[in-house]
C-alpha cells in the first residue's frame, strides 16, 4: 500500500473509533501531547493502561465472586478503573463503570456482575481496536521510511 | 539564604514582578519552570500529567504514594511550588495528605478526582485546597495552576508588608485587591482577616525599604531566639517589626526580614493551638498522661518532619527527657508548639509545628489553656524562653507553686492585654495546672517554662510549632507564650491542652479582636467567647489542661491549631488525637465532622456549633480542642476541662493575630 493510502487507512480508523464511540475527547489530548521527543507517547500509555486495569479487573472478578459482596471494595476499585479509562478517554469502557457504580452503589450484586461482563468486553474490544491501529500506525511509519 | 529558598525567594520575586506590572506576566520566564508534585496511585493518570505538565514547561516530580510525597516534601520543604494530588489513594487519603501539606509546608494543594460529587469537592474546599480538578484532566486546567502559588505569595507578600515592610506603593494597593479575587474561600477569609489585623498593628510600620526581594535570612536558633524574647519584651500585640528590630539589635537585619518572620510566627502559633501533631507524637507523648512525655515524643516526631534540626531535637529531648520524668504527666506541647517555630526556615512551618502540637498535648492548643505547656512547645520557645526564661524561670521553678507563676506569667502576659486576661484567668488555673505541670517540667530542666505549663501553656504552645527541639522548646514556650501570645498567655492559665490552641485561636482572633480578656472576644471564635465568658471555669480549665497534656489533649490541641490552618482540622481531630479537644475544633472545621473528637462535651457541642458557624477554620480546632476532656477520663471531668479549655481558647486565640486565618493550616492531627 503506498504511503498515502495507509495514513488514509489509518486515518480512517481512527475516525470511526471516535464515531463509534470508543473514543472520547481525552484521547485527542493524549495525541497532541505526543511530539519529536515521545513519538510513541499514546502507544505508551494505552499500554501501561491496559496493564494496570488487567491487575484491576482481576482484583474486581475476586471481589465479585467472594461472598458476602463486598459493595464498598468494589466501588472502590470501580472508581480507580474509571478514573484510569476515562484519562485515556475509553468512552465506552467508562460509560459502563459508571453503570456499575450505581448498581454497586444499589447494593444490587447480580446487575454487578452483569455489568462487569460488558465492562470486560468493552474493555478487550477497545483493545484490540487499538492494537490494529497502532500496528497501522507503525507500518504506516515504517513506509514513510521506505 | 540556602539555596532553596533562594529559589522560592525567586519565585516570589517572579510573583511580585508580576504583580509590579499591574498583573501582566512579565517577560520573565514564570510560570515555566513552576516545580510540581503530582501524587497519583493510578500510573496511567500519572504519565499522562508528568506529560501534560511537562507540556506546560513545569518542573515535574511524580510520586505514586502519598507516603512518599510527604517525606519529599519533608527533606525539601522549598523544593515544590504547587502540588497536585489524587483524593483515592490506597496508602493515605488524600485530603490527609491535603492537611500535612498545609499544616506543615503550607504549600498550595490541587485535588483532583474521577468523583465530581458536590460532597467531595467541597471536601476539599473544606480542607483547604486551593482548587479541584475533575478527571479526566485536562492540560488546559493545567495551564494556569501556577495562579495558586502566585496568589498564596501575594497573600504571604501582603501579610509580610502589612506587618510593617512597606514595599512599593503600587504593590499596596495590589494586595489589597488580592483579597478580592481570592478563588479559595480560604483565601478569602485568610486574606480578609490577615489583612484587617495587619492593617491594625503596622500602619504605622511602614518602611521605605520596599525591595520586593528581600534577602532570605537564615533564622538560626539564636537569632529565633532573639526574636521570640523581643517579641515576648513587647508583649504580641504590640511586638511591631520595628521594635523588634531595635529590640534584637542584630546588625545586617533588616525590619522586613523580622517582619516576615513574625508573620511566619504568629501563624506558627496559630497553628499551635490548633495544630495537632503527628498522630505517632501524639500518640507517644499523650498516651500517657503521667508521663507527659511529650519532650521526648515531641522531639522524635519533629524529627521525624524533619523539621527539627539536629540541635533542637537534641534540645528538646533533653529536655524532653527531664520533663518526662519529672513531669507529672501534663504535656507541654502548647508550649513547645510555639517554640516550635521554625527557626530555621524564614518561612514557618506550620506543620510542624502543628505535628509538635499534636504530640505535645492538644491542650496546648486549646483556647490557650494552659493546660499543658507541651513540652514540644517549650521546645519551640527554647529560644524564645531564653529570653523569656528569666521571666518564667522564677515562675515555673515554683512550678508546684502556681500563684508564683501566675504572678509571673501575669508579668509576661502583660505586653499583652491577653496575656492579661489569662494571667487572671489563669492565676486561678495557673496554681494547679503549675503544681502538676510545673513541677515536672522544672526537673525536666525546662521548668521554666514547663512550669509555665500551670500558667504557661500558652507559651508552650508555640514552641511546639518549631520542630526544633522540644525539650527547649518547653522551656521557651512558656515564656513565649505569656510575652508573645497574649492569647497564649490564657493558654497557660486554662489549659495545658488548650493552650496550643489557644495560640492557634489568638492568632485568628487577633484578626478579629483582641482578645478582650479572653473572654470571648474573638469575633471568629464565637464559640471560644462563649467559653471565656466562664471566666470562673479557668481553673476547670486547668484540669483540663492538665489533662490534655498528658496525652490526648495535645494531641487535639495540635489538631486543632492546625485545623484552622487547613480546614483538614477537622480530620486532624478525629485522629483521636485531639479526641476530646478536637471535638470542638472539628465541628468547626468540617462542618461538624468530628470524628472523634466530639466528645466535646456539651460545651464542646455548643463550641462547635459556634465554630461551625465561622467560617474560620481555626476556630473549629480550637474547639476541638477544648473538648479534649473526653480524652482524659481519668482526671478532671473531661467536661468540664473541656468547657475550660474552650473558654479559654476563646480568650487567648483573640490575643494572636488571626490575620493568619487558620484555613491554610491544617493540622497534623490529621491521622495519616
Amino acid at each position: 500500500m503506498d504511503r498515502y493510502g495507509m495514513q488514509n487507512q489509518i486515518a480512517c480508523i481512527r475516525r470511526s473509533l471516535f464515531d463509534q464511540g470508543y473514543l472520547d475527547e481525552q484521547f485527542i489530548q493524549l495525541e497532541e501531547l505526543q511530539d519529536d521527543a515521545n513519538p510513541n507517547f499514546v502507544q505508551e500509555i494505552v499500554t501501561l493502561f491496559y496493564t494496570d486495569s488487567t491487575r484491576l479487573i482481576q482484583n474486581i472478578e475476586l471481589t465479585l465472586t467472594s461472598r458476602p459482596t463486598n459493595f464498598s471494595k468494589l466501588d472502590d476499585y470501580m472508581h480507580q478503573f474509571k478514573g484510569s479509562s476515562s484519562s485515556i478517554g475509553a468512552k465506552k469502557v467508562t460509560s459502563e463503570c459508571a453503570v456499575f457504580r450505581q448498581y454497586c452503589a444499589a447494593g444490587n450484586a447480580e446487575a454487578c456482575i452483569r455489568s462487569f461482563q460488558h465492562i470486560k468486553q468493552e474493555h478487550a474490544i477497545l483493545r484490540k481496536k487499538l492494537e490494529f491501529y497502532f500496528q497501522m500506525m507503525g507500518q504506516a511509519a515504517v513506509a514513510q521510511t521506505t | 539564604m540556602n539555596s532553596s529558598s533562594g529559589k522560592s525567594y525567586m519565585s516570589t520575586a517572579s510573583s511580585s514582578v508580576i504583580w509590579k506590572a499591574g498583573g501582566d506576566v512579565v517577560a520573565d520566564q514564570f510560570p515555566a519552570g513552576l516545580r510540581v508534585l503530582v501524587v497519583d496511585d493510578d500510573p496511567t493518570c500519572l504519565m499522562i500529567l508528568e506529560k501534560m505538565l511537562k507540556a506546560c514547561q513545569y518542573n515535574v516530580t511524580k510520586c505514586n504514594r502519598a507516603e512518599t510525597a510527604l517525606s519529599m516534601l519533608r527533606e525539601n520543604r522549598n523544593g515544590f511550588d504547587i502540588i497536585i494530588s489524587d483524593v483515592h489513594m490506597p496508602d493515605m487519603d488524600g485530603f490527609k495528605l491535603l492537611e500535612h501539606i498545609g499544616l506543615e509546608m503550607d504549600l498550595p494543594v490541587i485535588m483532583m478526582s474521577a468523583d465530581d460529587g458536590k460532597n467531595v469537592v467541597m471536601k476539599g474546599v473544606t480542607h483547604g485546597a486551593c482548587d479541584y480538578l475533575i478527571k479526566p484532566v485536562r492540560i488546559e486546567a493545567l495551564k494556569n495552576i501556577w495562579q495558586h502559588v502566585v496568589r498564596k505569595r501575594k497573600n504571604e507578600w501582603k501579610d509580610f508588608e502589612q506587618s510593617g515592610s512597606v514595599e512599593e506603593g503600587d504593590r499596596q494597593p495590589k494586595q489589597s485587591e488580592d483579597a478580592d479575587y481570592s478563588s479559595s474561600a480560604n483565601e478569602g477569609n485568610w486574606k480578609s482577616s490577615k489583612r484587617r489585623k495587619d492593617d491594625e498593628d503596622e500602619n504605622d510600620e511602614r518602611d521605605d525599604t520596599s525591595t520586593l526581594k528581600k534577602p532570605r535570612v537564615v533564622w538560626s536558633v539564636e537569632l529565633h531566639q532573639q526574636f521570640v524574647a523581643a517579641v515576648n519584651q513587647l508583649g504580641i500585640e504590640k511586638a511591631v517589626p520595628k521594635k523588634i528590630l531595635e529590640l534584637m539589635n542584630v546588625p545586617g537585619l533588616t525590619r522586613e526580614n523580622v517582619a516576615s518572620h513574625l508573620q511566619k510566627y504568629r501563624l506558627y502559633l496559630r497553628r499551635l493551638s490548633g495544630v495537632s501533631q503527628h498522630p505517632s507524637n501524639l500518640n507517644n507523648s499523650f498516651m500517657n498522661p503521667q508521663d507527659a512525655t511529650f519532650g521526648p515524643l515531641d522531639l522524635q516526631a519533629l524529627a521525624a518532619t524533619g523539621q527539627l534540626p539536629a540541635q533542637s531535637l537534641a534540645t528538646l529531648q533533653a529536655a524532653g527527657l527531664g520533663r518526662s520524668t519529672a513531669k507529672s504527666g501534663i504535656p507541654m506541647p502548647l508550649v513547645d508548639q510555639r517554640n516550635i517555630f521554625s527557626f530555621e526556615n524564614p518561612k514557618l512551618r506550620f506543620g510542624e509545628a502543628q505535628q509538635h502540637v499534636n504530640n505535645n498535648k492538644q491542650m496546648n492548643l486549646l483556647h490557650g489553656i494552659p493546660t499543658t505547656m507541651e513540652p514540644k512547645q517549650l521546645a519551640g520557645l527554647h529560644h524564645t524562653a531564653q529570653s523569656m526564661g528569666n521571666m518564667n524561670m522564677p515562675v515555673l521553678s515554683h512550678g508546684s507553686q502556681s500563684s508564683q507563676n501566675n504572678p509571673l506569667l501575669m508579668q509576661m502576659a502583660q505586653p499583652q492585654a491577653r496575656g492579661q486576661m489569662l494571667n487572671d484567668s489563669t492565676v486561678g488555673l495557673a496554681p494547679r495546672l503549675l503544681s502538676p505541670m510545673g513541677q515536672p517540667m522544672l526537673s525536666n530542666g525546662m521548668a521554666t517554662n514547663v512550669s509555665t505549663r500551670n500558667g504557661v501553656p500558652e507559651n508552650i504552645r508555640a514552641p511546639s510549632y518549631n520542630p526544633v527541639s522540644q525539650t527547649s522548646s518547653m522551656l521557651n514556650f512558656p515564656m513565649n507564650h505569656i510575652s508573645e501570645l497574649p492569647g497564649n498567655s490564657f493558654p497557660l492559665v486554662s489549659t495545658p491542652g488548650i493552650s496550643s490552641l489557644a495560640p492557634k485561636v489568638a492568632f485568628q482572633e487577633d484578626v478579629n479582636s483582641e482578645i478582650k480578656g479572653s473572654v470571648g472576644f474573638m469575633p471568629s471564635y464565637d464559640i471560644f467567647n462563649d467559653l471565656n465568658q466562664h471566666k470562673p471555669q479557668n481553673w476547670e480549665l486547668q484540669n483540663v489542661g492538665m489533662m490534655f497534656n498528658t496525652s490526648q489533649h495535645s494531641n487535639s490541641l495540635r489538631g486543632n491549631l492546625d485545623h484552622t490552618q487547613s480546614v483538614l482540622v477537622q480530620q486532624g481531630f478525629s485522629t483521636g488525637q485531639n479526641r476530646n479537644s478536637t471535638v470542638i475544633s472539628k465541628a468547626m472545621f468540617s462542618a461538624g465532622d468530628s470524628t472523634g473528637h466530639v466528645n466535646a462535651q456539651n460545651g464542646n457541642q455548643h463550641l462547635n456549633s459556634l465554630f461551625v458557624d465561622n467560617t474560620v477554620r481555626v476556630k473549629s480546632e480550637r474547639v476541638a480542642d477544648a473538648a479534649p476532656a473526653n480524652l482524659y477520663p481519668d482526671h478532671f471531668g473531661q467536661e468540664d476541662l473541656m468547657s475550660a479549655l474552650l473558654k479559654q481558647q476563646d480568650v487567648i486565640a483573640p490575643a494572636e493575630n488571626n490575620d493568619f486565618d487558620f484555613d491554610g493550616y491544617s493540622i497534623d492531627n490529621i491521622p495519616v
